[in-house]
């Protein structure tokens, strides 16, 4: 596992809410100053320059910040970083080769299942877990399973046709 | 070759599904600070005191402004804009309002400091009920040139003389746009130039408030933004928060960053109004229309003049002898309202629609075959002819796709177990507004080919289709073009909304890639080294040529609209009347499509929002705290994938050349268009229960 | 967010004595409790990271029935077979809820401990709510009241509770066991949310200091003939308008023993008594009779301005949800 130097906060400054940390994400351990009251995701965004992250809501209520805990789909806006620690975070970057697509990405763009986007880390990273969990074998399966990412663009059927191809391919 | 009617796949998926793309957010930046407003907590009120003592010493807070420290701004006259300007006074016209501004060196700092911040207020008296008082309204402003009313022929006469005659009072709901993105600003002041990225729908209208707020000139201001995380109206044009980041930066000399929270998304940057429409049509036995009046009043706010000018297109469904539109606003203490997918038809709309199919039932006649009678071709408010309409086609294609004659007319007459099953349709109507537009078209010896143009890519899939219309122009594989776009240092083009990009900036695109051909023709392209042998010939490395367009005097041009029918299955349990949509067939007519495959997904995403205004989405608000209720995507309901079924659209293409040189038309809002009404008439066939307003819910349903 | 002190416990015994401390809170899941904080609805001195206690994890069955420890996440219990096929209504309760997301993250604890949805308690600044800030008012009674209770509402408090799971734990008789400084105590569900009186603010019998450790839920007919039923407007990811968890044991098509809760019509997961002992020897396809049975149940309903159309739902909602958990549906 590599290592990265601490990366400052902006501004840099001392006081009772900083707190440095050592987060597990994408397989390298990075050490960062936060603060204890920062979500996940804002230390991936603000701190960690990981932005695909993204942020709709900050209330658990669009899933554009889902990403993987441990294996499993949640949701970067409802954690604290700093209980985080200890634990395996895999972001959008995480999962996207350095030199090409992931299969769920690339069925994305085949079936057109994006617009504008900012929803589309998020769907990508919980269409990835929904193949996994043995939750895309059927067509309402999938929009059933996937009902917990917003997309106002309103993508929707190609979503559903993206995780199919992409769920018989897996 | 991909040019123009091919289905090229989104040029910028792999950034976006990756997440490398850099919304206004993301852009990394060092010594950036954060902002956060503080909003109004009423509606009218004057600000007594802030108390910033707790805020002040909050640790990381780089700077607080209130009305007491922020620079008077300049008068902003930008068309659409909110012209109220916030921390200028100590007054307060709609909550949700900024009262103040705090600056800090992280995210969580500035929120906190922000809650500290204590504001006491001496309440004044305030309205914000839009139904309390209907008969408080004024005559609507004139609004993007179209004055508020509307008329031909003596309606009251055909009226009266009429064998058949229907009103109707038809309400739709506040919505909010609700874009996946909260609305972003960053901006940086340096060396007497502000540099904002900002996520808007209109780089040089932003540009032109700030300027004019902050007493700049324009060339001291650079707006620009790659993508947008969605817009769908709401960021269009100028709002308060894009000036107070800009003010900060300015005042402090750092760079500021602002994100609207989810909570500030619902009253920073606009919504759909409630509207309360009258519609009464009159009719001889065999359901030729003699009459059409639609009367609309339409909430509004003293921040500002928009007016969601539901009849404006009303005059241009059908053949009718005599029409009435009007529109009167009924200002209230709320945020100035904005136009929101599908903005002025997509709420007329659904009055004038649900009517046709009352009257249908009134007259004993298939609600299809009542739209064919009526059937226009030529505009009748002023005899012209349409440009190039094919809505009898899209009618007939719609109607077989769907299976609209195995409709029985009666309502509760279809049922699928314990579900009522009801079939309705719609037709819908969009008017082509376009604007003129320019580009920038170059090509290095590499054969490398670069657009640029100041438009706005809010995920249309604009930074698609420009390319392609390039690529077209040139006789280049559209891999080898690049767009560059969202930025004042362009070419002006304008704001993107209203469907008018692809017609306005494509056409302009156009006109520079063939200028560029020539040139290069022109230069000996056409021997064996093609377009490097010219730019050799020329003894340069690229070459490029200016494009433009603008629309001709509407005077000299036919009448220019889209159209199209939508036809809805819904189906409804026969106790638990949750009304769920079954299917969709929608069939456009839109000029010639310039790629299929995103077209298809705009439709889909139309037909989605239409979904949504018929069955979710509506802003609740109390008029005793003149707020809106709930400022999250958990109390105001946009559909998710499961509220989906199969949606089916296509379109009758032709070309138009009255709409612009590529023929095409827009569709960025069509999909939009008429779905809530058709869902509307459904939910009647199966029920039997007739709801005269949007969105129906299942209190409507639960009688008997 | 108010700054707060940060710890991890990796035993019951220390997370106890870490709740001694004054304004400490339990966080588990978070999908709640970071929502208050970020609201300015709780402001915690110290928060007590409970997910290291491995032991309340655990889901186990035997004959007699189901314990689910309280850090068990609800996408795993949703998923645990004993629970799919003996206790089926929790399972649907489960998938009903949240978003898969959030079904991976929050806990049965944490789902319980949720509070109302009322959207002026959830507001993004404070407008008066009793519950938010004790004495200030209701401004959903003279307001938006489309969402509110239309039973056991009360002068102070008109909010519903959210909970999916707790209902259908309502409906088959389960059981909290709780532990604090002075030992462990159980509490039947039903009894453990309060209605609202002086003390909005309180919701359940969990008095400060005291952790739930696990939910008991008794094996019976009942329970193995159970269905969740949720009506909402969206299709997915949206709290309840109603929903009603019923259990049955049916003979020869006639009604033995039923059990019945509602949620989103009460402050608290709403038993249905006297229907339960009214359709006692009912004839569940004979309609007209089973809706006779709710009569008394709903005859103290207070419906609001905008919400006495849930009166009906609910009621429909329980005939429908009788059938189906007599078809086995």
């Amino acid at each position: 596992m590599r290592t990265s130097a601490p990366s400052q906060p902006g501004g840099g400054i001392a006081a009772d809410d900083t707190v440095a940390i050592s987060l597990h994400i994408n397989g390298e351990l990075r050490h960062v100053l936060t603060d204890r009251r920062a979500t996940l995701l804002d230390t991936l965004r603000e701190r960690l320059a990981l932005t695909g992250t993204k942020k709709g809501c900050d209330r658990g209520e669009c899933g554009a910040c889902t990403v993987h805990i441990d294996g499993r789909r949640v949701l970067a806006c409802l954690a604290l970083a700093v209980m985080a620690e200890g634990r395996e975070v895999i972001t959008i970057e995480g999962v996207t080769p350095a030199d090409g697509l992931h299969p769920v990405q690339a069925s994305f763009i085949e079936h057109d299942a994006l617009q504008c986007g900012y929803c589309t880390p998020g769907q990508v990273m919980s269409a990835i877990a929904c193949i996994r969990e043995g939750r895309a074998t059927s067509d309402d399966e999938i929009r059933e399973f996937m009902s917990g990412n917003l997309c106002r663009c309103s993508a929707y059927p190609q979503i559903v046709a993206a995780v199919r191809a992409a769920a018989a391919g897996a | 070759m991909s040019g123009i009617g091919q289905a090229v796949s989104r040029l910028d998926g792999p950034g976006k599904v990756s997440g490398r793309t850099l919304y206004i957010g993301d852009i990394p930046l060092d010594d950036v600070t954060y902002a956060v407003m503080v909003p109004a907590t009423r509606p009218h009120a004057r600000i007594r005191t802030i108390d910033l003592a707790a805020a002040t010493a909050a640790p990381g807070v780089i700077g607080i402004f209130t009305h007491h420290n922020t620079p008077r701004f300049g008068r902003i006259d930008v068309p659409l804009s909110q012209p109220v300007m916030p921390l200028q006074d100590d007054r307060v016209l709609y909550e949700g309002q900024p009262v103040a501004l705090v600056v800090a060196d992280t995210l969580e700092r500035a929120t906190h400091a922000a809650r500290l911040v204590a504001v006491a207020y001496d309440e004044t008296p305030f309205d914000a009920d839009f139904a309390a008082d209907l008969s408080r309204t004024e005559v609507a402003p004139a609004f993007f040139g179209i004055p508020p009313d509307n008329a031909k022929g003596d309606v009251s006469a055909a009226w009266s003389a009429a064998e058949v005659q229907l009103e109707g009072v038809y309400r739709t709901a506040d919505r909010h746009h609700s874009a996946m993105e909260p609305a972003a600003t960053l901006a940086i002041w340096r060396d007497g130039e502000l540099r904002i990225h900002d996520a808007t729908q209109g780089v040089f209208d932003a540009r032109a408030c700030v300027a004019q707020a902050l007493h700049l000139d324009p060339e001291q201001v650079r707006v620009s933004n790659t993508f947008i995380g969605g817009g769908f109206g709401g960021k269009g044009w100028g709002w308060p928060y894009q000036i107070l980041a800009a003010m900060a930066a300015r005042e402090l000399g750092r760079p500021v960053k602002l994100v609207l929270t989810r909570a500030q998304t619902f009253t920073s940057h606009g919504y759909q109004a409630a509207t309360h429409q009258t519609v009464a049509l009159s009719a001889q036995r065999d359901g030729t229309l003699s009459s059409i009046r639609h009367d609309s009043i339409v909430a509004g706010s003293f921040a500002g003049d928009h007016v969601e000018g539901a009849g404006w297109d009303t005059h241009a469904l059908y053949a009718s002898p005599a029409f009435s539109t009007t529109h009167r606003l009924r200002r209230l203490h709320r945020g100035n309202p904005a136009a929101m997918r599908a903005p002025f038809g997509g709420v007329g709309l659904v009055a004038v629609e649900i009517a046709m199919d009352e009257l249908a039932y009134k007259l004993g006649m298939d609600p299809l075959a009542l739209r064919l009678k009526n059937h226009t071709d030529v505009d009748p408010s002023d005899g012209k002819p349409f440009s190039a309409k094919k809505l009898r086609a899209c009618y007939e294609i719609g109607a077989r796709r769907f299976g609209w004659s195995d409709r029985r007319a009666a309502p509760r007459s279809m049922r699928d177990g314990r579900e009522l099953v009801g079939y309705g349709m719609s037709s819908l109507v969009l008017r082509a507004y376009r604007f003129a537009a320019n580009a920038r078209v170059s090509i290095d010896r590499d054969g490398a080919v670069r657009i640029e143009t100041a438009t706005q890519d809010v995920g249309q899939g604009l930074s698609t289709v420009i390319p392609q219309i390039a690529a077209d122009a040139l006789g280049v594989p559209v891999d080898r073009v690049s767009l560059v776009l969202g930025d004042t240092i362009l070419p002006v083009a304008p704001f993107t909304g209203g469907s008018s990009a692809t017609m306005s900036v494509g056409s302009a695109v156009q006109d520079a890639a063939v200028k560029l051909r020539e040139r290069l023709i022109a230069a000996g392209a056409n021997g064996p080294e093609g377009y490097a042998g010219a730019l050799a010939a020329l003894n340069v490395e690229s070459l490029s040529a200016d494009g433009t367009w603008a629309p001709a005097d509407p005077e000299a041009s036919p009448a220019i609209f889209s159209f199209g029918a939508v036809f809805a299955e819904v189906g409804v349990d026969e106790d638990i009347p949750i009304p769920r949509v079954r299917r969709i067939v929608g069939v456009y007519d839109a000029g010639k499509i310039m790629n299929p495959k995103t077209a298809r997904s705009q439709m889909t995403g139309g037909v989605v929002w239409g979904i949504g205004q018929a069955l979710l989405e509506r802003s609740e608000t109390d008029p005793r705290l003149g707020r809106f209720v709930s400022k999250n995507l958990a109390g105001y309901l946009v559909p998710v994938n499961a509220d989906i079924p199969e949606i089916n659209t296509t379109f009758v293409e032709s070309f138009d050349p009255h709409a612009s040189p590529l023929g095409a038309r827009g569709i960025g809002e069509l999909g939009a268009l008429g779905v809530a009404p058709a869902i509307a008439n459904a939910v009647f066939h199966a029920t039997g229960v007739r709801v005269r307003e949007v969105p129906i819910r299942p209190e409507h349903l639960l009688v008997g | 967010m108010q700054h707060f002190a940060y710890s991890r416990v990796a035993t019951l015994a220390d997370a106890i004595n870490a709740m001694q401390q004054p304004d400490a809170m339990v966080i588990a899941g978070g999908t709640e409790l970071l929502n208050w904080m970020k609201e300015g609805i709780a402001a915690p001195a110290r928060l007590i990271d409970v997910n290291g206690i491995a032991d309340l994890a655990q889901v186990t069955a035997d004959d007699r029935g189901l314990r689910i420890g309280a850090l068990a996440r609800l996408s795993d219990v949703a998923e645990h077979p004993v629970v799919r096929t003996a206790y089926p209504a929790i399972a649907q309760a489960l998938l009903a809820s949240a978003s898969p997301q959030i079904r991976n993250m929050a806990t049965i604890g944490g789902n319980l401990m949720q509070r109302t949805r009322c959207p002026y308690f959830r507001a993004e600044v404070e407008v008066p709510c009793n519950k938010r800030r004790p004495g200030s008012g209701c401004a959903a009674m003279s307001g938006n009241d489309r969402t509110a209770a239309v039973l056991g509402a009360t002068a102070q408090c008109i909010a519903t509770h959210p909970s999916d799971l707790a209902v259908a734990l309502a409906a088959l008789d389960a059981t909290v066991h709780v532990t604090g400084a002075s030992g462990p105590r159980s509490i039947p569900l039903v009894s453990f949310y309060r209605q609202p009186d002086g003390t909005t603010e309180r919701e359940t019998r969990l008095d400060a200091g005291e952790l739930i450790t696990a939910i008991e839920v008794p094996a019976s007919a009942v329970a193995r003939q159970s269905r969740y039923l949720k009506l909402r407007e969206r299709a997915s990811y949206e709290f309840a308008l109603v929903s009603v968890a019923v259990g049955l044991d049916v003979e020869e098509g006639r009604i033995r023993a039923a059990s019945i809760a509602l949620g989103g019509v009460a402050p608290k997961p709403w038993r249905l008594c006297a229907t339960e002992d009214a359709l006692q020897r009912v004839t569940l396809s004979d309609e007209a009779a089973v809706r006779k049975t709710l009569t008394a149940d709903f005859a103290d309903a207070t419906p609001g301005r905008h919400n006495g159309f849930k009166v009906e739902l609910a009621k429909r909602a329980v005939v429908r949800a009788l059938q189906m958990a007599g078809e086995g549906a």
